[in-house]
Parts: structure tokens; sequence; C-alpha cells
């Protein structure tokens, strides 16, 4: 394969590099109307336009030179970059757990990449410790990178092999495994691995970033030790979340798989606990428990790994004056569970109904979550509760839609059998219906009243 | 057994080795003897409503106890674009400081916290940094693209600054020569510090993210003052646009100095552009004496790898301590530490500063790298010594210390030794290859003291939140359109009118050039008088008087345009001035009636001196014609101001009166 001596350059700008001869990672000196620039070349991103040539000067600056300017170009010189975190080798600490980096890419390490102008994902345990050095004192890491895509483009191929590669790994006789994964989609895999991966007798902790490691102020270096901490060293094995509880760089949270759920689109502490209070807190001096029932780390090695799951399974969002054919046309589409996120304690308007009718009727499986996200679904208190019961939805209880979304993939990935369905969803595995919820775990802190403003101004949130 | 030591005859005498003189003594000579040269890195806030990458209000500022919340953080190096660490970003994360944020609501959102990607470019800033990049005669890039620029220091709670450049390759005409410029950047400021103590630094984040352009120079300055010239030059010309901010702080110079030899070094936050020519004065000739410093360093050690430190923990008991900061360390349990510095006698003691020796370098870096507090050590080169030799009896045979050697004695808490001991260790391995690259924090009195490592430019990032801006050759002319004339040819204007020059920085500095040419033209006054008039009267009476709100240049005007109407004389303006900068709504004939001003015809004035003349033989003491003339001034002056010219009465007095 020829080496692409242009990249990413389309267009007018190709022709005038090529024209001139000025290769990108080439030194170059421009003239144009507006004067004389000089610089390196640099790769242009796949989205921009076709008319500036993308140029570092002296000084670290990128700037670009719009073509139609552009009257004279010469090569000088010629330096690639080579943009690499420095490899140091893992040290091995003896006494000190070992634990299991699974990659699935995110921001949790990662480099730019000049096609998007974005960062992508990068990592060897010789690049985490040159990046996080700390992290040899916390455990013994090794790594593996199953995949490497955005945490949008995760799905079932991915749970399902990451479901039994982490049982491999137990079998090994891993102490802990962490999962670095973006973090849009960071709490769907956690419910997915929570169903897929049960009775592991060691820790299993997903992580992620908010703020890419390529900035100075990232999370990833602390979400990281926080991980590595509550997989070497914490007694809670579960499938868990850990990312930052406050903004601030303090401690972390550990959340069950089926209860977290990102709340803020940029914020750092945007995974939250909802219905429920955290798992835990952790620093890098430990993890201290907040809940006191949690399935406790053991011994043996006796996990079960149940990698089903049933892509035609949908999530529909109530909004008012939803029409049926929304409903129909994912009947007809061949879908054999749809969950309703229905509004208040779980409902939808009444022109829905004879679509719902016809959805049981072609024995589609149907549950109620809420859209309010905290609370219960109670079907039994409004009439329209019993009516849509009656009609073949069977309500989630507690359960977060996006969790009782994946639990009806992973259900009907086993049994059709709408009794064994219905058994399996609401039978909990690990809280996604809890029985009580506890007082304190709703809890929504607002601004400008002024018992909260005195508690955040003391306390960094 | 160490022998006698006189610190003070060597700090005399090394100053003279470095053959250092003071300013005022200074010629072009002295400077290139040592190569002085110097540019400048000039800061200037634009005056926008809200901030660059959000829409928070920009120019709103709150007192430090003043605020709704804190947030935590620590900061790590990150790779470069091409692939390099930043030594000052490593520099701070051995600091481990801790970072804190005090935010007030109504001037931080979540993106002065990094918890939200950055809005879109505020254009009118943009446009702005445009418009002063034309007038610098810059080539403008045909795209702007956002650039992240390390700052490990805690001051930008993301760790870096977003920046990007505007133009490049322009120059600004001084008296006498042209300094080029490299470039023109636009960027966000950064927060203010409240304090620094120990391991954690305190911010208040309400200037942060405020549209800023900086200015660069090459250093083709080779003076300190040609460097005060170019400095004025740039801050006149952003402010001749009336689209920067003024007031303190608004503009902030960064200053580069280095000698024949030297090293370029950063000289942050100037506050004052008349700091500027003793900052480099001094940072230029303390270069030349850490190039001195290396050459003897070298003659001992020809090669530095020959060189190296021991250290040893002492016990607070062998010693009877009555030095105050070594009590308060022995309370508080920490540690105590002897360093033997071989072949550094007469180093520590070596001149660097007016104010400063080569010990302060140690201890500058000791408070910024390992976090001790000053006073953090002590040693053998004290003017007033505080080792005695009964001390250096019992810790020179532990070091194996030996004459040539000088000791240092430090203390702190444990955890911070180990880098304390590596930070002595790292500047007295620098002496030998000369100067380090660093950024100097300034004081009034000349002096600078270590701030951070240098940073390259590997600390640049592309800003990956953020896509490449395109600036078309349409908005370019259009912003082109209407710009005020350039600075040089006001600065020659004012020359032309022969305005006194002592005023052209107040006129600058307050843009009131456009004032002096409006006046002119609307009332046919000589640009002169109010060139004048406006640069000194004007200057004092703001210092002097409260200026009423609703005073503005269009009451000067009325003012001075009243004064002519009536054909009064002008100078009445002189008296006038502080009542109707403090009053300006009062009418202008009530202003005269409080000045008790009337108005009186020449000739009635002159009618008056014959009879004064003859009233002086009576009241005479002794009868000179100076005397003479003296006394009747003084009689006709509360009539004649504002009536006639002095000079002129003077004249005519001197002519009247009788000369027997």
């Amino acid at each position: 394969m020829s080496e692409d001596f242009f990249q990413g350059y389309k267009g007018e700008a190709l022709n005038l590099l090529k024209k001139y001869q000025v290769r990108v990672w080439g030194q170059a000196e421009v003239e144009t109307t507006r004067g004389n620039f000089q610089g390196t070349v640099l790769p242009r991103s796949e989205n921009d336009d076709q008319k500036h040539i993308v140029m570092k000067i002296v000084t670290g600056y990128n700037i670009g030179i719009d073509t139609d300017t552009i009257t004279g170009m010469k090569e000088t010189g010629y330096k690639k970059a080579n943009y690499k975190i420095p490899e140091k080798e893992f040290p091995t600490t003896k006494g000190l757990p070992s634990v299991k980096l699974l990659g699935t890419g995110g921001t949790i390490a990662s480099r730019l990449d000049y096609r998007t102008g974005a960062v992508i994902p990068a990592f060897t345990p010789g690049e985490l410790y040159g990046a996080v050095p700390e992290l040899a004192d916390i455990c013994n890491l090794t790594t593996d990178k199953l995949f490497a895509v955005f945490s949008e483009n995760m799905g079932p191929d991915q749970y399902k092999k990451l479901a039994i590669a982490i049982g491999q790994e137990i079998e090994k006789g891993v102490d802990g495994i962490v999962i670095g994964h973006g973090t849009d989609t960071l709490s769907h895999t956690a419910a997915a691995l929570t169903f897929m991966v049960q009775n592991s007798p060691v820790p299993i902790v997903l992580v992620g970033s908010q703020r890419s490691s390529d900035r100075p102020s990232s999370d990833a270096a602390l979400n990281l030790m926080h991980a590595m901490t509550a997989a070497g060293h914490g007694d809670i094995a579960e499938v868990m979340v850990c990312m930052f509880g406050p903004t601030s760089d303090e401690y972390g949270f550990l959340h069950r798989g089926t209860r977290v759920r990102k709340m803020h689109s940029s914020y750092r502490s945007t995974f939250r606990t909802l219905g429920d209070v955290p798992l835990a807190t952790v620093t890098r001096k430990g993890v201290a428990p907040i809940k006191k029932n949690y399935n406790p780390r053991r011994k043996d090695r006796n996990v079960t790994i149940l990698p089903y799951f049933e892509e035609k399974v949908a999530i529909v969002y109530y909004y008012p004056n939803m029409m049926p054919d929304i409903i129909d046309s994912l009947v007809d589409n061949g879908y054999r569970g749809i969950i309703i996120a229905g509004t208040g304690l779980g409902h939808i308007n009444k022109p829905l109904y004879p679509a719902i009718e016809r959805a049981h009727a072609k024995g589609v499986h149907m549950f109620m979550a809420v859209q309010t996200m905290w609370g219960y679904c109670h079907m039994f208190v409004y009439d329209t509760g019993r009516d849509l019961m009656a009609k073949g939805i069977i309500p989630a209880a507690n359960m977060l839609p996006e969790t009782a979304y994946i639990k009806l993939g992973w259900v009907l990935g086993q049994t059709n059998d709408p009794t064994e369905v219905k058994r399996l969803m609401l039978t909990p595995v690990n809280d996604e219906i809890t029985e009580r919820e506890p007082y304190n775990g709703y809890l929504i802190f607002q601004g400008g009243v002024k018992d909260v403003d005195e508690f955040v101004r003391k306390v960094h949130k | 057994m160490i022998t006698e030591f006189d610190p003070r005859a060597n700090y005399e005498k090394t100053k003279k080795e470095t053959g250092y003189v003071c300013r005022q003594e200074a010629t072009q000579q002295t400077y290139d003897a040592i190569g002085f040269m110097s540019g400048l890195e000039v800061h200037q806030q634009l005056l926008t409503e809200k901030k660059l990458f959000c829409n928070c209000p920009a120019g709103k500022f709150h007192k430090s106890d003043n605020y709704d919340a804190e947030v935590v953080r620590h900061m790590r190096p990150t790779l470069s674009e091409l692939g390099g660490y930043d030594g000052t970003a490593l520099m701070e994360f051995r600091t481990r400081k801790e970072i804190i944020y005090r935010l007030k609501n109504e001037t931080t959102c979540t993106y002065e916290v990094d918890d939200t990607p950055p809005f879109p470019i505020n254009r009118d800033a943009l446009n702005i940094a445009i418009k002063i990049s034309l007038l610098s005669k810059l080539n403008i890039v045909g795209e702007v693209h956002i650039t992240r620029k390390q700052y490990l220091d805690g001051s930008i709670p993301t760790g870096f600054q977003r920046t990007a450049i505007i133009g490049v390759e322009g120059e600004i005409p001084l008296k006498n020569k042209k300094v080029r410029l490299i470039q023109l950047s636009i960027e966000e400021d950064s927060c203010r510090e409240i304090s620094d103590i120990g391991h954690t630094r305190i911010y208040k984040t309400d200037r942060l993210g405020m549209p800023l352009i900086e200015t660069v120079t090459y250093p083709d300055m080779v003076n300190p003052d040609e460097v005060k010239e170019a400095c004025e030059y740039i801050r006149f010309l952003n402010r001749s646009t009336g689209l920067v901010r003024t007031g303190i702080g608004a503009g902030r110079e960064d200053v580069n100095v280095s000698c024949k030899g030297g090293t370029r070094i950063e000289i942050k936050g100037v506050a004052h552009t008349k700091w500027i020519p003793e900052l480099t004065h001094v940072e230029c000739f303390r270069q030349w004496a850490l190039l001195k410093v290396r050459d003897k360093l070298k003659k001992l050690y020809p090669s530095v790898s020959e060189w190296s430190m021991n250290h040893e923990y002492l016990d607070f008991d062998m010693f009877d301590i009555t030095y105050e900061p070594l009590k308060i360390a022995r309370d508080l349990g920490h540690k105590l530490i002897a360093v033997n510095l071989p072949g550094f006698r007469s180093i520590l003691s070596h001149f660097t500063q007016p104010t400063k020796m080569f010990a302060n370098e140690i201890a500058e870096r000791l408070k910024v790298i390992a976090c001790l507090e000053h006073p953090n050590m002590l040693h053998t080169e004290q003017f007033e010594g505080v080792i005695t030799s009964v001390d250096l009896e019992i810790i020179a045979p532990m070091l194996g210390a030996s004459d040539n050697d000088a000791q240092i004695i430090l203390w702190g808490p444990a955890e911070d030794m180990k880098t304390a001991i590596e930070t002595i260790e790292e500047r007295c391995r620098m002496a030998f290859e000369g100067i380090p690259g660093e950024t100097r924090k300034s004081f009034e009195d000349g002096s600078t003291i270590f701030e951070r490592v240098l940073p390259g430019a590997d600390r640049m990032y592309p800003d990956t939140d953020s896509a490449p801006i395109p600036l078309t050759d349409e908005e370019i002319k259009i912003l082109g359109q209407d710009l005020p004339n350039d600075l040089i040819e006001r600065y020659q204007q004012l020359k032309k009118w022969g305005v006194a020059e002592s005023t052209y920085t107040y006129i600058f500095k307050n843009n009131l050039y456009p004032v002096i040419e409006s006046i002119s033209k609307n009332t046919g006054i000589d640009p002169k008088w109010i060139g004048n008039m406006i640069g000194h009267k004007l200057k004092w009476v703001e210092g002097h008087f409260e200026k009423g709100s609703e005073f503005n240049n269009k009451v000067l005007e009325n003012m001075l345009d009243y004064l002519q109407k009536h054909n009064y004389d002008l100078r009445l303006a002189f008296r006038m001035l502080p009542i109707v900068y403090q009053y300006p709504k009062m009418d202008l004939d009530s202003v005269l009636t409080s000045l008790r001003f009337k108005q009186i015809k020449t000739d009635e004035i002159i009618e008056k001196i014959h009879f004064l003349d003859e009233k002086f033989n009576t009241v005479a003491i002794t009868n000179r014609p100076k005397n003479r003339v003296n006394w009747i001034m003084g009689q006709l002056h509360g009539l004649a101001r504002g009536n006639m010219s002095l000079t002129e009465l003077h004249a005519i007095v001197n002519q009247k009166i009788s000369h027997e």
C-alpha cells in the first residue's frame, strides 16, 4: 500500500498540494495574497471543507490557509510526527492483586485522530502505565483490547463477546476485571453484563471518562485508579460502574449496573444511581460501601455466563398524541418485545389501545417502565393502567427503561414463552427491581435553595 | 575545620566582575557588550459583553471571599500533538498541587469548570481581534484553528487555554526602527490567583474565559527603553480602536529577555509598562552573572558529571536553636536536612540581581517546586549568618565538607523532602550549563523570582471540541473599513500640531485623539492647545477630583465652545474644569459665577495700572522695578484672569510703570 502523502485533503486543496508537490508533514513556505506563511502541513480532518490547507507554524499553533489566496508553495523539509504515548513495561509487584483491563474503546485512553479531528481510543498496559504510573501501586495489570469502538457503537454482539471474555478471565484466576468503555452507553453495557455474567466471584468494574485523557484536567486517570482499586481490592463482587462522585477530583461512586444512568451530557459526575443510593464510594485508599447488602468477593471460580440476546426489541418513549402506527410498524417489522416508557405511573393514551391489542395478539411481549426515571410503575391506581394490563402490558415495577430494554432482549434470547418471559423479567438478577425505595434514594439538589447553596459552598461538589 | 568567609565582600566582588551598572549609567554600549535582546507578548482584554467560549458576562469581578461554591482539581501532563511532554507540565505535576476554584454563579457556568464543551467562539471578540490584526499589518489566516495551550498551574480548570492565531508576520514602527511582529492570537483569559500556600493553590473564576488578544514581537529590541516604547505602541494601538478594555489588569505584558550566550527568559505579567526598563535591565545582567557562575564552576568541574552533592538528615536536638522558623519546624515535626554543595563556596553569594544572590535561585525553586514556604533554607553565605561556626563544626564532618564547599540547611514536611533535595541538585547542575529556561515573576523594584519552567511549543494541541472558522476576503474587507487612522499617523499628527510629548501616553491610553480632532474641528481652537490642555490639565483634574457621572467629552467640548463664543480667554478653562468635571450638569454661567469671575474689558484693566503704580510708592519696602511689577500683577491678577492673557498684561505693566 502506497503511503498517503495528502492525508485527508480533497478537491481544490489536494490539487494545490499536488501541483506544488508539498506533502502532509512537509515543511512549507506558502505565498498568498494575504502575505507569506511558513510551517508544517498537517493532515486535514475528513469532515472539514476542501478550501483550506492546515499548517502548524513554528510557535506551535495551527492555522488554515485559504486555497483561493495561494499563489505559490514550496516544500523545504519533511518530518513526520510520531504521536505515541511513551510505553513503559507495566511492573509486576508481588502481593498486589491481578487485574484484567478489557478495552472496548472510548475516551479512557485516547489519542488524536486526523481523520475525524476527534480523539480515538488507544491503549496497552505500557501506554497506560506511561500515562498513569500510579496504577502500578494498585495492582498488577494486564490488558486485552476486545474492540475499538465508540460507546454508541456497542451492541448485543459486543455484550456477548465481553461476557464470554469475562468468564474466561475469571476462570484464569484474576482478582478483578475492569472494562474501559465510552460513557454514552456505559450503563446499557453494565446492565447487559449484570444479566449475562451472574454469580461472579470477583468485582467487574466498568469505567469511562467524561473528559478525554488528552487533556490535563481529564477524569480518566482518577477514574482508572478508582476502578483498579475497586476491582483489585474491593469486596463487592458485582457488575458496577465506577465514575466521579462530585465534579471535583475527590472520590468515585460505585453504581450497580442495573440502577445507573448517565444524567448529564458533559458533567464529570454524570452517572447517578436512580431509585436507590449508590453501592459505595471509592478513593485510592479503598472502597467504602454505602449499601450493606452486596455480593461479597469469593475464592471460587463458579461464574455463570449467559450470553443471550434477541435484537428485535425496542423502547417506545410515549408522548402525547402518539399514533397507533408507531406500535403497528414495530409489530409489522417483526419486533418481539417492546418496552414502553409511559407517563406518570405508567400510562399511554387511549388511541393506542387497538394497536396494543394487535401487538399482544401477535405474541409481542410488552412491559411498562416509567419515563419519570424515579419511582415505580403503579398501574392499579387509575383505570388507564388497569385497561392496559388487561390488554397485555406488564408493569415492570421500578426497572429503568434502558435496563428493561436490555433485560427483555436478554430474556427473549432465551425463551419466547410468555409465562417464562414474565417470570424472568420480574425476578430481579441484581436490583433492577427493588422491593423498597429508600427515602434518600431520590435526591435532586436544586441550586438557589438556601440549604443546598450552603451545602455546595461548604462541600466540594 | 572550615575557614571564615566574607559573603558580602564576595557579593560586591562578583557584582563588579559581572560588570553591573545601574540603568542610569548604562549606555547602548553597555547593552551591546552583554548582547541585550528582548521581545514582547502584549495581552489586551477585549471589550465584549460576554466571554469568549460561553455566555457568561465579561468584566464582572468579585472579592476573593465572595463565592458560591468550590471545586477541586488536579492536573496531569498529556502529550502534545507532535508527541512530546512539556517541561513545565512535568514540573507542575511534581508539585502535586491541589487546585481549588472559587465559583460565583453570576460569572461562572459549567463551561468554566470544564464540565461543558465550548460554545461557538464569540464573534464580536473575533472581529475585534481581526481589526487589530489589520492595524498591526499582520497577514490574516485563511482559517482560524482553536488550539489548546497547556497550563498545568491550574490557572485554567481545563488544564489548557483555548487560543487561536488570527495573523502572522506584521510590523510596528517605532521612532527609529521597525519592530517585527511574530503573531497575534485571540485567547481566553485565565483565573485570578487568590493564594498559593504549600500544596494548595486557590483561584477565582470571574476573569476566566474573558476574551483577550496577545501580540507577540520578534526579539528586535536592543535596549530597555526600546522595549518600553514598543510596548506602549502596541498598547496605544490596541486602545486606539476603542474596542478594548481599560483599567487595572486589562493590559498585561510578558517580556522576553536574553543576553549574549543566554536563554530566553519570560518575565510574566508585568502590570505597568513603566516597570519594563528596569526589569529587562536587571534580567539581562542576571543572565550575564549566571554565565560567570557557569565559567567558574566549569573551571572546577570541566564536566557536570564529575559533580555530585550529598545530604544528611539532622536531628533538631543536635543544635541550640534560636532561629524562630526552625523552632516552628521542630514543633511541627518537620525534617531537617543539611546539604553539601562541593565547589559552591563563593557561588551561593554570587551576585545575580541588585537585591539577590545565587542562593535565592535555589530558595525560590524550593518554594515553587517542593512547596516549601519561605524562609525554607539557611546557607553558609548569608549576609546575616544564622548558621554559626559551632553548628558548622557539627555539620561539616557529617557531610565530609571541605573549604571549597558551601552548605545549605533546609526543613519541611517529610513527604516534600525528596522533591526538595532533587530540586536543589537540579538547580545546581543547571548552573553548570548556564541559564535555565524559566518564566519569572516581576516586582516593582526591577527584581524577578522563579515562577515556572519555561514552556515550549510542545504544549500545543488542536482543540478537538471546535471546528475551524474560515475567514473570507470579503469579511476581512468589511472589518477593515472605518478602522481608526494608523497610530503612527496620529503620533505624527500630534507632533505636527506641536502637542507636548509628555501628553501622548495619556491621550492614547484614554483614546482621546479623536476628541482633540473633533473639538478642534467644531470650535476652531488650536489642536495644540486642546492637546496640551487635555494631556496636562484634564489628567490632573482626573487625579484630584471625583468625576460626575454625566461628564464626557461632549461636556468638555461645550465648555471650550462657550469660552470661544463669549470671546473669553481660553485659559479660564483651567479654573472651570474642576467644577465642570465634578458637576457636569451645572450651566456654564453659574460655573463662572462660582469662580467669582467678572467680565471686564481689557482697557479697564490697563487703566488701573497708573493708579497702582503710584500706590506702590506708598506701600513698598524695597523699591525695585521687579517688585513693583510683581505687586501690580498681584493686584490685577484676579481681574485679568479669564479676561486677558497674563503674559500680555505683564508686558503692558512693565511698559507702563515708572522707571526712575
